[in-house]
């Protein structure tokens, strides 16, 4: 059977610099910084004292209070961000299917928040359990697509995609999928997290696994930069709609990229550390291009998953080196974690908005923070350090690799009829 | 209004987000006031919490209006 085409008709960003796709994009390009000292709880007993957090987002406002108070953060900012998307994409969902239009979201935690506060206040008690009735229902990965359903009432297929920092990817590919396959006309996708809270700090405290430059916030997200000392935790949400191609043209749609290729693998390694060699990353990229019916030369940009610790990014720029031959010196790489600091499953999508964008505009967002080059790393790669560059970009690559081994890997095109 | 009924009053308005002229003594909590099954059940708790009572399952389903809310505490909360 020949594959129906898939592309991109609405983008929505909720990200800790912008709350809005064009303030994220124009945080992108300008090489903004998100990172800050911690504001949502008190960090004085913590290692870690900053975070890349959403700034100025009022859910009281957005949800109302009633509404606001039964949904975790990582559901109050996916709605968020899909009626950004919704309205980007020019949805009227009276006209439309909606039997024919499904949500596939991906989370990699889903609301820690919730389950904080709610054991917590368990613990606090008698041995009682004395627990909210919205607990479950506020916490679980799953539920952000289906609010999102419930708010639009689309019918089609609905779930969340959970693969720690890949999960995003996961659900981009998952809707490219089911779109090629005929199985749906549209998707509202992507993903979102909010883990910013003690838990989630202390947790990857625990783990050594976030940067402690507590006296410099705004640098502490340098990959590739050979004083990396850890990920600096985001937050946000990033909704990417896909539609089938004659769906978008019969009502018109604006056509941001086509998208045409995933990838999928695993490390089958280590529970959290990358294998050494990049084994998973470099079959990821390799059967993502394959997907796609791409060589490494097709390539023009690949925004890696690049997290900004001291074993991660290694393992990644030998898996693209081995994926990619000598075209290595012709593409440009970057991590835009070093401006929004690593929103774990929402990761995939705001980076998927970056690759798209970077098409549309024809411009590479940088990789901040450059000071000392690593001598691990080929100096010939282009890894975009700190100014944006101007190129024209067919096709680029976005990668999500994530606790577990699971890796994921998308392709975006210029589209053309 | 009692102390109580004016206790009570005060949680519905906080968890149900309806204004205050709506909590009358007939105001059903699923009919009037837009709760659903879990707005019901967090409720009965956040009456519990308030006033040091424990209220077994087969009488928080007796419990239905403000009204009930009101008899049902006054009776069994201890001044």
């Amino acid at each position: 059977m020949e594959f129906k085409r898939v592309v991109v008709t609405g983008l929505g960003a909720l990200t800790p610099i912008g709350n809005t796709v064009a303030d994220y994009w124009n945080g992108l390009i300008n090489g903004v910084s998100g990172a800050a000292f911690i504001k949502s709880f008190d960090v004085t007993n913590f290692k870690t004292k900053f975070a890349c957090e959403v700034k100025g987002f009022d859910a009281d406002g957005f949800l109302g209070r009633k509404d606001a108070r039964k949904l975790d953060p990582f559901v109050q900012y996916a709605l968020f961000s899909t009626e950004e998307a919704v309205k980007d994409a020019g949805l009227d969902f009276e006209k439309l299917d909606t039997s024919r239009i499904g949500v596939i979201w991906g989370s990699g935690i889903g609301g820690l928040k919730t389950f904080l506060d709610e054991v917590v206040n368990f613990a606090k008690g008698d041995g009682t359990p004395k627990f909210n009735p919205f607990f479950i229902p506020k916490m679980i990965a799953d539920i952000a697509p289906g609010h999102i359903s419930i708010k639009y009432g689309l019918r089609g297929p609905n779930f969340t995609t959970v693969s720690a920092c890949a999960s995003s990817n996961n659900s981009l590919i998952d809707a490219f999928n089911y779109l090629r396959l005929g199985k749906a006309n549209m998707f509202i996708t992507g993903g979102s997290e909010a883990i910013i809270n003690e838990a989630g700090i202390g947790g990857f405290n625990a783990m050594h696994a976030l940067s402690t430059r507590n006296d410099d916030p705004a640098t502490a997200s340098r990959p590739f930069d050979l004083d990396r000392d850890g990920f600096v935790a985001g937050e946000g949400a990033g909704t990417i709609i896909l539609e089938e191609l004659e769906h978008a043209k019969a009502r018109g749609a604006k056509i941001y990229a086509e998208m045409i290729g995933g990838g999928m693998s695993a490390d089958a390694y280590h529970m959290t550390a990358p294998h050494p060699e990049g084994l998973g990353a470099c079959l990821v990229m390799k059967a993502a291009l394959e997907d796609a019916g791409l060589t490494p030369a097709d390539v023009d940009y690949v925004n890696v998953h690049g997290t900004s610790t001291p074993i991660g990014d290694p393992q990644e720029v030998k898996a693209i080196t081995d994926a990619f031959g000598d075209r290595i010196y012709d593409i440009n790489i970057s991590s835009t974690k070093s401006m929004t600091g690593h929103l774990l499953g929402a990761a995939g999508a705001v980076e998927a908005i970056a690759a798209i964008l970077a098409i549309k505009n024809d411009i590479i967002p940088p990789t901040i923070n450059h000071f000392t080059d690593d001598p691990a790393f080929d100096p010939k790669i282009n890894f975009t350090f700190n100014k944006a560059q101007q190129r024209v970009v067919n096709v680029a690559q976005s990668n999500g690799f994530g606790f577990g081994g699971h890796n994921a890997s998308v392709i975006f095109r210029k589209y053309q009829d | 209004m009692s102390d109580i009924a004016s206790r009570v009053k005060a949680i519905i308005v906080e968890k149900l987000g309806v204004d205050e002229s709506e909590v009358t003594p007939e105001a059903s909590f699923t009919n009037d006031l837009g709760a659903d099954s879990l707005d019901t059940v967090e409720l009965i708790m956040e009456f519990e919490k308030e006033f040091n009572v424990a209220i077994p399952d087969d009488q928080a389903e007796t419990i239905g209006t403000v009204g009930q809310a009101v008899a049902y505490l006054e009776k069994n909360v201890k001044a």
